[in-house]
């Protein structure tokens, strides 16, 4: 087995006691890279040569003994919606297609001052919306387990090289599902934390009432000691909370006795793939054999959940987006005034879905339509927050599939907007919600692609999540599995 | 309700995108289609409902203000369209 296989705990502990260097897992990493990426294009950017050098300077601090983090030394892919100093960053976008960054996120920062080893830069849809990476402006990514389906999205590219062994885990995003939905269509384990519990300084806008940044990585220990190293307070994002960052590795007992899986009925019906349900109602009796309690819950307010998602997101995101008016940096067309200027810099720079959603967004906003639309979505937002909060008082946490289906053909629904959105009818309450949610492996369908199990938590409760996900996993095996390419 | 080509381009100044008259069409089809979507919340009573604010529950953060970032404006300018030394350079605004 190669090295690029290696879990990122597995990885760690060689490299701590020096199995091998992190140069040497490097270079693994990109020869998988080099064998593999023709047919599944996981990455926009690669950044070998920054990539080795980081490694050499892991080596120097693994040599000293100064070896704490979990994360030293080991090959990390970053998806391109963070800001990443000196390297470009493009957010999948012809508008940022040559876009330098001055500055690092404060996650990238954080990465880099742990002694990480950045690979490179992961593909997505185009400003993270869409799921299924199709909407990239470059080109589209394939699903490491059928090469004719999508990875999901919008963190496609993350998803596929951490399934694909192209790197050890994943940085995402994820304001909808971006995550959790492309983890599941690839096999992996993807988390969104709570609204708050990680910095987004230095992540490209999209809805900011509802973008988090995650990890995406091989299993749920992996997930624990990512987050680690990436929760906590920074001034530089007033959403960021002021709070202590438990130990989330410590948190993973494989005890799940007496914890109460809220199921609710509304996520069981019309629509799913049979093969879904039947997986994720077999991880659920599988939680119960090992001590877990069922109790059925109800969120009545989640078939609202999409249409208010589409337009709180898309005002937000029509808002974010006005920055890019072609004056100070991305796409600029000089045209014979300052009003065209603006008009023909954002129709060349944006691509259809983003114009879609700007176009909504901007409608939703407008004079007459922003208490129909716009404030009517926030109102019935609070119902599906309330909703979880009566839910959170029977139960500890809440399972669900993590999509309908599993990752469907590439072209399948990119001609039918409402469809694609209707993919994350699982996913989008929780970030309305502010809640955290683990997306894990729970099964294969007939097609042999992978099917996504969905945990969701209270409030910074990220503990019990992963704690739930790892006792499921150590039941189960199908975290292990590897697509053959 | 009946969304309007004319509207499409409406918004579409408000949002300063030009739209292609084949981007209008489509535009005008597909939003129409989603806009009907969205009318399901039309089925639940609100005016009681206080519209959402925060998740967390996260107070006013506060900071000192001071300058924290380094200056570095040759990185900041390197992604102009236009500079001018230490300066964008954009089209002129008035007369």
């Amino acid at each position: 087995m190669s090295r690029a296989a290696l879990t990122l705990h597995d990885a760690g502990n060689k490299l701590r006691k020096r199995e091998f260097s992190s140069v040497e897992l490097t270079e693994a990493v990109f020869e998988r890279i080099a064998g593999t990426e023709s047919k599944i294009r996981a990455y926009l950017t690669l950044a070998r040569d920054a990539a080795l050098e980081q490694a050499r300077q892991a080596d120097e601090r693994l040599k000293q003994g100064r070896a704490r983090s979990p994360l030293l030394g080991v090959p990390l892919a970053v998806k391109d919606n963070f800001l990443t100093r000196g390297l470009r960053t493009t957010c999948a976008s012809k508008m940022l297609a040559n876009f330098i960054p001055p500055y690092d996120a404060t996650t990238v920062r954080m990465l880099r001052a742990t002694g990480a080893v950045i690979t490179g830069k992961t593909n997505l849809d185009e400003f993270a919306m869409g799921s299924s990476a199709e909407n990239s402006a470059f080109f589209p990514t394939r699903n490491p387990w059928n090469l004719e389906r999508i990875p999901g999205g919008s963190s496609g590219g993350s998803a596929a090289a951490v399934a694909a062994d192209q790197c050890i885990a994943a940085l995402g995003t994820d304001t909808g599902g971006s995550i959790r939905q492309p983890a599941a269509c690839c096999g992996i384990v993807g988390l969104k934390p709570t609204y708050g519990r990680v910095s987004r300084f230095g992540i490209i806008a999209f809805a900011s009432s509802m973008d988090q940044v995650g990890p995406l990585t091989k299993d749920v220990q992996d997930s624990a000691l990512f987050l680690e190293v990436i929760a906590g307070h920074d001034p530089a994002d007033s959403t960021s909370v002021d709070r202590p960052v438990p130990l989330y590795s410590e948190a993973l007992t494989g005890d799940v006795k007496g914890v109460r899986l809220g199921i609710p009925k509304e996520y069981f019906v019309r629509g799913m793939q049979p093969e879904v349900e039947l997986a994720v109602r077999t991880a659920i009796r599988a939680l119960e054999k090992n001590g877990a309690v069922i109790e059925e819950i109800s969120l009545p307010h989640t078939e609202y959940a999409v249409a208010v998602y589409y337009i709180v997101a898309t005002a937000e995101a029509s808002s974010n987006l006005a920055r890019y008016d072609g004056m100070r940096y991305g796409h600029s067309v000089h045209a014979k005034d300052l009003t065209d200027t603006y008009m023909i810099s954002r129709q060349e720079g944006f691509g259809a879905e983003v114009k879609r959603r700007i176009m909504l967004g901007t409608y939703a906003l407008s004079a007459g339509y922003y208490d129909a639309y716009y404030l009517k979505a926030q109102r019935v937002r609070t119902l599906i927050k309330q909703d979880f909060d009566e839910a959170f008082k029977h139960c500890d946490v809440i399972v669900t599939p993590t999509a309908p289906t599993t990752a469907f053909k590439l072209a399948a629904k990119i001609q039918d907007p409402l469809q694609m959105y209707l993919s994350d009818i699982y996913t989008i309450s929780i970030n309305l919600a502010g809640l955290p949610a683990l997306s894990l492996p729970c099964g294969f369908d007939q097609a042999g692609m992978p099917i996504g199990m969905q945990i969701v938590g209270k409030h910074f409760d990220e503990a019990t999540i992963l704690r739930v996900g790892h006792a499921y996993e150590q039941a189960t095996e199908w975290s292990k599995r590897k697509p053959d390419l | 309700m009946k969304l309007t080509r004319e509207e499409v381009q409406r918004i579409a100044v408000l949002a300063r995108l030009r739209l292609t008259p084949e981007e209008e069409t489509q535009l005008t089809e597909q939003l129409d289609h989603i806009l009907a979507y969205m009318e399901k919340l039309d089925e639940l009573e609100t005016s009681k409902v206080e519209p959402f604010s925060d998740a967390v529950d996260a107070v006013n953060a506060l900071r000192e203000d001071k300058v924290t970032n380094l200056p570095d404006a040759d990185a900041v300018l390197a992604n102009a369209p236009d500079r001018d030394n230490t300066f964008f350079k954009v089209p002129k605004i008035i007369e």
